[in-house]
C-alpha cells in the first residue's frame, strides 16, 4: 500500500439481477483529502459506497484500509464502523429527542452504568476541538439541521474513524449552514480524516474537494486532481460527452418559428415553491418544445412541479395566453390544461394495484367531476384506444398496472394525460430506466404533439435526448436558472459550458 | 383438441372463481352451513307465526342471522371504505352508534325522558342524528387526513369519550320511547313478515351499489388508498377523499343507532353496540378487502358481516359456554382471516390449476 | 413543529370531550339532586342549595371528605348513586366535597393521594378493582385521613378501613331466588342471563342461582352471558325461542337483558308476566323495569342499592361524636319487588334513572 493512502478500493465488481451496477471501479482515498465522489444517477456512486460501508457484500474485488494487514472483511455496517469506516447520510439518523451528548454516546457504552457527568464534559470537548456550536445538555431538535449534521459527523469522528463518508449532507442546508460544514470539513482534513465527499453541487466541490473520482454507467471514469479538472471537463466526463463532439447533433435539431403576436401558452415571472428553488422566470410559446436542464438535483424538477402547483407555491405569478391564473394544486393547473407527467414513476406516477384502465382514465376522471364517471364500456374503449395508439404491451386493459414494465408503465401514464388534451405538457424525465425502442418512441412522440400544436416542456438526465428535441433549454445549476441557450448556442459544448459555469 | 381446450376454460373459471374475492366468505358461509346441516337440520326451518302485536312474522335462526347481521352489514359499508382510503379503520363505531342512538331519542323525546307522543317526526330525529353523526365522522376524518394520525388512534379519541358524549346528550337519563311506530325500524312493519333490518341494509346495500356505480367514489378511493401521491398529481385530494369515506361511515352509524334504538325503544350507552367495531373490522377482513387501503369489494365485505352473525348465532345455537364464546369466535376468525390472505389465496388457485391438470392428464 | 401541533390539538379535542363529560355530570348531577328530592322528600330546595353556595364558600367548620366513585356514565345505577352522593355531601349538610371519577384503578389511587396530600378528612372510596389499595390506605392512616369504602370491598387488611357499606350481591341473588322458589311453579325452565362475566355482580347473583339449580334440581335450559347487553340478551333467547326449547322462567342479572329477552318472546308471541307463561325476572330496578313490574309484564325486579350516602353519613356521625362502630362491613337493605305488591310509590321511590 502506498504511503498515505487510508482506503484502497480495486476492481470492484457489483450486480443485481439485470443490472452490473459496479463493474471494475479502483478507488483511492488519501489521509487528509476531501475526496469528491461524482457522477449522474445511475452511474454507481451509492452503491460503491454501500459496498464500502458493508450494507451489500461485493461479487468481485478487494478492500484494503491502512493499517490492515491483506484484504479488510467488511460484510456488515458493524464491520465498516469497526474497521474506522462512518457513514452521515443526508438524513439525520440521531434521535432528534434526545440531548446531544445522548446522541454522541448512544449504543456505544458497555454496561449499565452511565457516568452522565463525565459524557457531558467528553462532548463538551468534542464539540469545542470542533467549533460546533452546541452545547452537550441541549435537545438535537432544538439544534439547526446544519448543526445536526455536524453532530452526527463528530459522532462518527469520535468513533475513531480514519474514512469519513458525507453522503449529501448539503443538500437541505442553506448557504450560511453549508459554510460551518466545510470549515468542520477542513478541521478534519488537518486531523489527518480521509473524507469521501458525494454531492451535486459543482460549487462545493471545487471550493473544498482536493481531487475527484468520476464514475459513469457503473464503470470508472477516472481519478483527478482538482485543480488538473476544469469544471467543463468534469461535467463532459459526468455526462460522458467529449467537449468538442457536436458532429451529428446539428442537423437533428430543432428549429421553432414563433408566430408573432400570439401571447405565450404560458408566462411564470419569480416564481418559487417551497422546495428549495430560488425564484425564476420561465415561459413557453404554442407548439413549442423547450427543455430544463442541469445536474442532477440542480431543481430542474422542482421548477416544473412548481408550475404544475405540484409543491407548494410561496411566490410568484403565472399567467397562461396572457391572462393570470392561479395554481395553487395540481388540479388547478390540470383545468388550465396543464399535464405533468411526474419524475418518479413509481411514487408519483403509477396507482399500482389499479387497472391499467384505471390508470388511464384516472386524471380526465377527476377533471370531469365525481358525479360524472365513465361508464365500464366507454373506459374500456378509451383504454383501448390509447393502447393501441402507444403500443402499450398489456395482456388486457385490467391487468393492474404495477405487472407492467417500466416502459409500459410510462407510456401508460403517458396515455393519461394524453386523454386530458392539454395545451401544455411537463415531461419530466419520460425515458428514465426504460428500454431504448420506448425511448425513440416518446422523443418522436413528443415531436409530433408540437408539430400538432401542444407546448412541451421536456425534461431528460440525457443531453442528447434534450437537444435533439428541445428548441430552447433552460440551464440550471445549483437550484437557480443560470442560462437560456437557443439555436446556434444548442450544442453540447454551449450546454456543458453552462452548466459548469464558474470560469468563463 | 377441442376437449385440451375444454379443460383449460374449466381451469381458468375455476381460478377465477378461486381468486373472486367473494371466495373466502362464501366458503366460510358454506362451512358455517355445512355444519349446521350435519349437526341439527332444524337450523334452517323458518316458522310463520303470530307475534304479540298480532302481525304474522317469519321466525327462525336464518331470521335471527338476517336480523342481527344487517346492522353489521350496514357498518361494514362504511367501515370498508374508511379501510380503503386511509388504510387504517374506525375502532369508535360503536361510541358513535351511542352517540346518535343518544341524539335520536333526545330529538324525539324533548325535555321529557318519557313523552307520552312523540316531540318531533322520527324522520327529522334521524336526519339530526344522522348529520351529529356525519359530524363526529368529519371530525375523526379530519384527524386522519389533515393531522396524519393513525386512524385507529385518532378514533381511540371517540372511543374513549363517546359514551360519556351519548349519556351527557340525555343529560344521563334514560329515555323511554312508548311510540308504536317507532319499534317498526329495529322489528316488524305491521304485515310485513320479514325483519325491517334486512330491509334497511337492503336498501343501504342499493344506495351504496348506486353511488358506486353513478359516482367517482371507487376510483378516488382506491386511488388515494393504494397511492396518495399520485392521486395528488391527479388532481384529487386526499385529504377531501378521506374525510368523505369517514363521513359516509358516519351516515352508517346513524342507521344502526336508529335499529339499535329502536329495537329496544331505549338505550344504555355504556353497552349499546359495543364491541361492534370490532365485528365490523374483521367483516371488513373477512371479504377480503387488505386491511392497509387500496382496492375494495363492497360485496364480500357485506357477506363477510353476514357470516359473522352466521357464526355468533350458530355459537348461541349450540349453548357455547358463556365465557368461552369470545375465544371460539376468535379462533374460528383467525382461521377465515388467514384463509383469506392474498397468499393463501393465491397458494389455492394454484392447488387447484394443478389438480386440474392432473385431472386433465 | 408538525408534531408540536398534532399533540396540541389532540390535547385541546381530549380537554373538549373532558370538559364534555364533565359537564354531563355536573348537569346531571343537578337534575338527579332534584329528583333525589323529590323522592327522598327532604327539606332542602334546589334555591336553597344555590343561596348557600353563593353565601358561604370557606371550610371553616365543614367536614372535608375526597369522594372517588367510578365514571358516573358507566350505567344508570352509577349515575343515581353519584347523584345521591352529590345531593347528600352539601355545604349546608356540614360538608366540603371534593368528587374524582375514574373507571381505571391506577387513575383513582393517584386521585386518593391528591385528596390525602389536601388534608380531607375523609377518603370515600368506590374502587374500580379490588387489588392494589394497600399502600394509598397506609398513607392515609399516617395522614390521619379515616377511609370510609363504599359500594366494593377492597383486598386490604380491615384496619386500613373504618367501615365499608357494600350491596351483598349473593343476598341480592338469593332474595331473588327465594321469591322464585314462593312461586311453586310445577316446574323450573330457566333462560339464566348472566352479565359480564367476572364482575361482583355476576357472581353474586349467578351463584345464588347456580346453589338453587343444584339443590331444588331446577333444570337451566341456557346459560349464556349477554355482558350487561340488551341485543345480545335478545339474541340469547331468540336462539332458545328457535330451536323450539321449552322455558319458563326468564333469570337476567339486569334490567337491560330482561328487556332484550322480553322483545324476543314478544316476537315469538309468548306470554310473559304475572300469570303469563313465562316469569320475568330482573335487577337493579331501572324506573322503566319498575314501570314494566307495576304493568305485570315483568315479574320480579331485584333492587342494588344506589342510595348510600345516608348509610355514609350516618358513619361518619358516629365517628365524629366519637362512637365505636359496631362492625366493619354495613350491608345496606336491599328489597326486591314483585309484580304483584308494587306500588307506584315504589316506582317514585325507588327506581332509579
Amino acid at each position: 500500500m502506498k504511503e498515505n493512502v487510508v482506503l484502497e478500493m480495486r476492481n470492484i465488481h457489483k450486480s443485481f439481477p439485470g443490472v452490473r451496477a459496479l463493474q471494475g471501479v479502483d478507488f483511492t482515498l488519501r489521509k487528509g483529502e476531501i475526496h469528491a465522489l461524482m457522477g449522474e444517477n445511475g452511474a454507481g456512486k451509492s452503491t460503491l459506497i454501500k459496498v464500502l460501508t458493508g450494507v451489500y457484500g461485493k461479487d468481485e474485488g478487494a478492500i484494503h484500509l491502512d493499517g490492515c494487514e491483506g484484504a479488510a472483511a467488511i460484510h456488515s455496517p458493524q464491520d465498516a464502523q469497526k474497521l474506522g469506516i462512518s457513514t452521515v447520510y443526508q438524513e439525520i439518523t440521531l434521535c432528534p429527542n434526545l440531548s446531544v451528548a445522548e446522541n454522541m454516546f448512544i449504543g456505544r457504552t458497555r454496561g449499565v452504568g452511565q457516568n452522565w457527568k463525565k459524557v457531558n464534559a467528553d462532548t463538551d470537548k468534542i464539540l469545542r476541538s470542533l467549533d460546533i456550536p452546541a452545547k452537550p445538555t441541549q435537545q438535537l431538535e432544538s439544534c439547526s439541521i446544519a448543526v445536526q449534521q455536524m453532530i452526527a459527523i463528530a459522532r462518527a469522528v469520535d468513533m475513531e474513524c480514519k474514512v469519513l463518508i458525507l453522503d449529501e449532507p448539503t443538500s437541505s442546508l442553506d448557504e450560511q449552514e453549508v459554510e460551518k460544514l466545510f470549515g468542520l470539513m477542513r478541521n478534519l482534513r488537518e486531523k489527518g480524516v480521509g473524507i469521501v465527499f458525494v454531492t451535486h453541487f459543482l460549487d462545493q466541490v471545487y471550493e473544498v474537494c482536493d481531487r475527484i473520482t468520476v464514475m459513469r454507467d457503473g464503470q470508472l471514469v477516472g481519478e483527478y486532481a482538482i485543480k488538473d479538472l476544469p469544471r467543463v471537463q468534469l461535467v463532459s466526463k459526468m455526462l460522458g460527452k467529449e467537449l468538442d463532439d457536436m458532429s451529428d447533433i446539428k442537423d437533428e435539431q430543432q428549429e421553432y418559428e414563433k408566430e408573432e403576436g400570439i401571447p405565450p401558452v404560458l408566462e411564470a415571472e419569480g416564481l418559487v415553491s417551497d422546495a428549495g428553488i430560488k425564484p425564476f422566470d420561465f415561459h413557453i410559446d404554442k407548439g413549442e418544445v423547450n427543455g430544463f436542464t442541469g445536474l442532477l438535483g440542480s431543481g430542474r424538477s422542482e421548477c416544473v412541479r412548481a408550475i404544475f402547483g405540484a409543491d407548494r407555491v410561496t411566490g410568484g405569478t403565472v399567467k397562461m395566453k396572457g391572462k393570470p391564473v392561479k395554481i395553487n394544486r395540481p388540479l388547478d393547473a390540470m383545468k388550465n390544461g396543464i399535464a405533468y407527467l411526474p419524475e418518479d414513476r413509481k411514487m408519483d406516477g403509477i396507482v399500482g394495484d389499479l387497472s391499467v384502465r384505471d390508470n388511464i382514465i384516472l386524471a380526465q376522471q377527476v377533471l370531469r367531476g365525481f358525479f360524472k364517471p365513465f361508464s365500464k364500456a366507454e373506459a374500456n374503449k378509451i383504454a383501448d384506444e390509447y393502447i393501441k395508439l402507444l403500443s402499450i404491451k398489456t395482456a388486457s386493459a385490467d391487468t393492474p398496472i404495477r405487472s407492467l414494465s417500466g416502459g409500459n408503465q410510462q407510456k401508460v401514464i403517458l396515455a393519461r394525460w394524453l386523454f386530458t388534451h392539454p395545451e401544455y405538457l411537463i415531461l419530466d424525465e419520460p425515458t428514465r430506466g426504460i428500454d431504448v425502442g420506448t425511448k425513440v418512441d416518446i422523443q418522436k412522440l413528443v415531436l409530433k404533439l408540437a408539430s400538432e400544436g401542444m407546448s412541451v416542456t421536456f425534461i431528460s438526465s440525457e443531453l442528447d435526448e434534450m437537444l435533439r428535441t428541445c428548441s430552447r433549454l433552460v440551464v440550471m445549476r445549483d437550484r437557480r436558472v443560470v442560462g437560456e441557450l437557443t439555436k446556434e448556442d444548442l450544442n453540447q459544448n454551449k450546454v456543458m459550458n453552462t452548466i459548469a459555469g464558474g470560469e468563463e | 383438441m377441442s376437449k385440451d381446450r375444454k379443460t383449460s376454460t374449466g381451469s381458468g373459471i375455476l381460478t377465477k372463481i378461486v381468486r373472486n374475492q367473494c371466495f373466502i366468505p362464501l366458503i366460510a358461509l358454506l362451512l358455517l352451513v355445512a355444519f349446521n346441516l350435519i349437526a341439527d337440520p332444524g337450523f334452517f326451518k323458518i316458522t310463520l307465526a303470530d307475534n304479540s302485536a298480532g302481525n304474522p312474522v317469519l321466525s327462525g335462526f336464518l331470521v335471527t342471522i338476517l336480523d342481527s347481521g344487517s346492522e353489521l352489514a350496514i357498518l361494514a359499508i362504511g367501515m370498508t371504505l374508511v379501510t380503503a382510503a386511509s388504510g387504517g379503520q374506525d375502532i369508535s363505531v360503536g361510541a358513535a352508534v351511542a352517540i346518535a342512538g343518544s341524539v335520536l331519542l333526545r330529538v324525539l323525546c324533548g325535555s321529557n325522558s318519557r313523552p307520552e307522543t312523540l316531540q318531533a317526526p322520527i324522520i327529522v330525529a334521524f336526519l339530526v342524528s344522522c348529520l351529529v353523526a356525519m359530524l363526529f365522522g368529519a371530525f375523526n376524518g379530519v384527524l386522519v387526513a389533515y393531522f396524519n394520525i393513525q386512524p385507529m388512534i385518532a378514533t381511540l379519541i371517540l372511543y374513549t369519550a363517546g359514551r360519556s358524549i351519548a349519556a351527557w346528550v340525555n343529560n344521563n337519563e334514560l329515555p323511554v320511547i312508548s311510540e308504536p311506530s317507532f319499534k317498526y325500524f329495529g322489528e316488524f312493519i305491521p304485515g310485513i313478515p320479514i325483519p325491517t333490518p334486512f330491509f334497511i341494509a337492503v336498501a343501504c346495500m342499493i344506495v351504496i351499489g348506486l353511488v358506486l356505480k353513478f359516482t367517482d367514489l371507487r376510483l378516488y378511493t382506491e386511488a388515494v388508498g393504494i397511492n396518495q401521491d399520485s392521486a395528488r398529481l391527479n388532481g384529487l385530494d386526499p385529504k377531501v377523499v378521506k374525510v368523505l369515506s369517514f363521513v359516509i361511515l358516519g351516515v352508517c352509524v346513524a342507521v344502526v343507532g336508529l335499529i339499535k334504538v329502536s329495537r329496544i325503544s331505549t338505550i344504555n350507552y355504556s353497552v349499546i353496540a359495543k364491541d361492534i367495531e370490532m365485528d365490523a373490522i374483521l367483516a371488513v377482513a373477512l371479504g377480503g378487502n387488505a386491511l392497509s387501503g387500496g382496492k375494495f369489494n363492497m360485496a364480500a365485505s357485506i357477506i363477510g358481516a353476514y357470516v359473522i352473525q352466521f357464526l355468533t348465532t350458530t355459537l348461541y345455537k349450540f349453548h357455547v359456554q358463556s365465557d368461552a364464546l369470545p375465544a371460539y369466535k376468535a379462533v374460528v376468525v383467525i382461521i377465515l382471516v388467514v384463509l383469506s390472505a392474498p397468499k393463501v389465496r393465491e397458494w389455492l388457485a394454484g392447488l387447484s390449476k394443478r389438480s386440474m391438470k392432473k385431472e386433465a392428464v | 413543529m408538525k408534531k408540536k401541533i398534532i399533540s396540541m390539538v389532540l390535547t385541546a379535542c381530549l380537554c373538549f370531550s373532558l370538559t364534555a363529560c364533565g359537564g354531563g355530570s355536573e348537569e346531571a348531577s343537578s337534575t338527579g339532586t332534584a329528583a333525589q328530592e323529590d323522592s327522598a322528600d327532604s327539606g332542602d330546595t334546589a334555591e336553597g342549595a344555590d343561596d348557600a353556595a353563593q353565601e358561604d364558600s370557606t371550610s371553616g367548620g365543614l367536614i372535608k371528605v375526597g369522594i372517588i366513585n367510578n365514571d358516573p356514565n358507566e350505567s344508570g345505577y352509577r349515575t343515581a348513586n353519584d347523584a345521591d352522593l352529590k345531593a347528600n355531601f352539601t355545604e349546608e349538610n356540614g360538608y366540603d366535597a371534593q368528587f374524582a371519577y375514574s373507571k381505571k384503578n391506577d387513575e383513582q389511587i393517584s386521585s386518593a393521594q391528591k385528596f390525602i396530600q389536601d388534608g380531607v378528612d375523609y377518603l370515600l372510596i368506590s374502587a374500580a378493582d379490588t387489588a392494589g389499595w394497600d399502600s394509598v390506605l397506609q398513607d392515609a392512616q399516617d395522614q390521619g385521613t379515616r377511609v370510609i369504602l363504599f359500594d366494593r370491598v377492597i383486598d386490604a387488611d380491615e384496619s386500613l378501613y373504618e367501615a365499608a357499606i357494600v350491596s351483598d350481591m349473593e343476598k341480592e341473588g338469593e332474595t331473588a331466588v327465594n321469591w322464585l322458589k314462593d312461586q311453586g311453579l310445577d316446574e323450573y325452565n330457566i333462560i339464566h342471563l348472566q352479565g359480564q362475566m367476572g364482575t361482583a355482580a355476576q357472581i353474586g347473583r349467578s351463584a345464588a342461582l347456580d346453589k338453587a339449580v343444584e339443590d331444588e334440581g331446577w333444570n337451566i335450559v341456557t346459560q349464556q352471558t349477554g355482558d350487561w347487553n340488551a341485543d345480545n340478551a335478545q339474541q340469547i333467547v331468540q336462539s332458545v325461542i328457535d330451536s323450539k326449547d321449552s322455558f319458563n322462567v326468564i333469570y337476567a342479572e339486569n334490567d337491560d337483558m330482561a328487556k332484550g329477552a322480553v322483545a324476543a318472546l314478544d316476537k315469538a308471541n309468548i306470554s310473559h308476566g304475572v300469570d303469563k307463561d313465562v316469569i320475568i325476572m330482573g335487577f337493579d330496578c331501572n324506573k322503566w323495569a319498575l314501570e314494566e313490574l307495576f304493568n305485570k309484564n315483568w315479574n320480579y325486579d331485584g333492587q342494588c342499592n344506589p342510595f348510600q350516602s345516608e348509610y355514609i353519613m350516618d358513619v361518619i356521625d358516629k365517628l365524629e361524636n366519637g362512637e365505636a362502630l359496631t362492625e366493619k362491613k354495613i350491608i345496606m337493605e336491599e328489597k326486591g319487588f314483585d309484580a304483584s305488591t308494587i306500588t307506584q310509590e315504589d316506582v317514585d321511590q325507588y327506581g332509579i334513572g
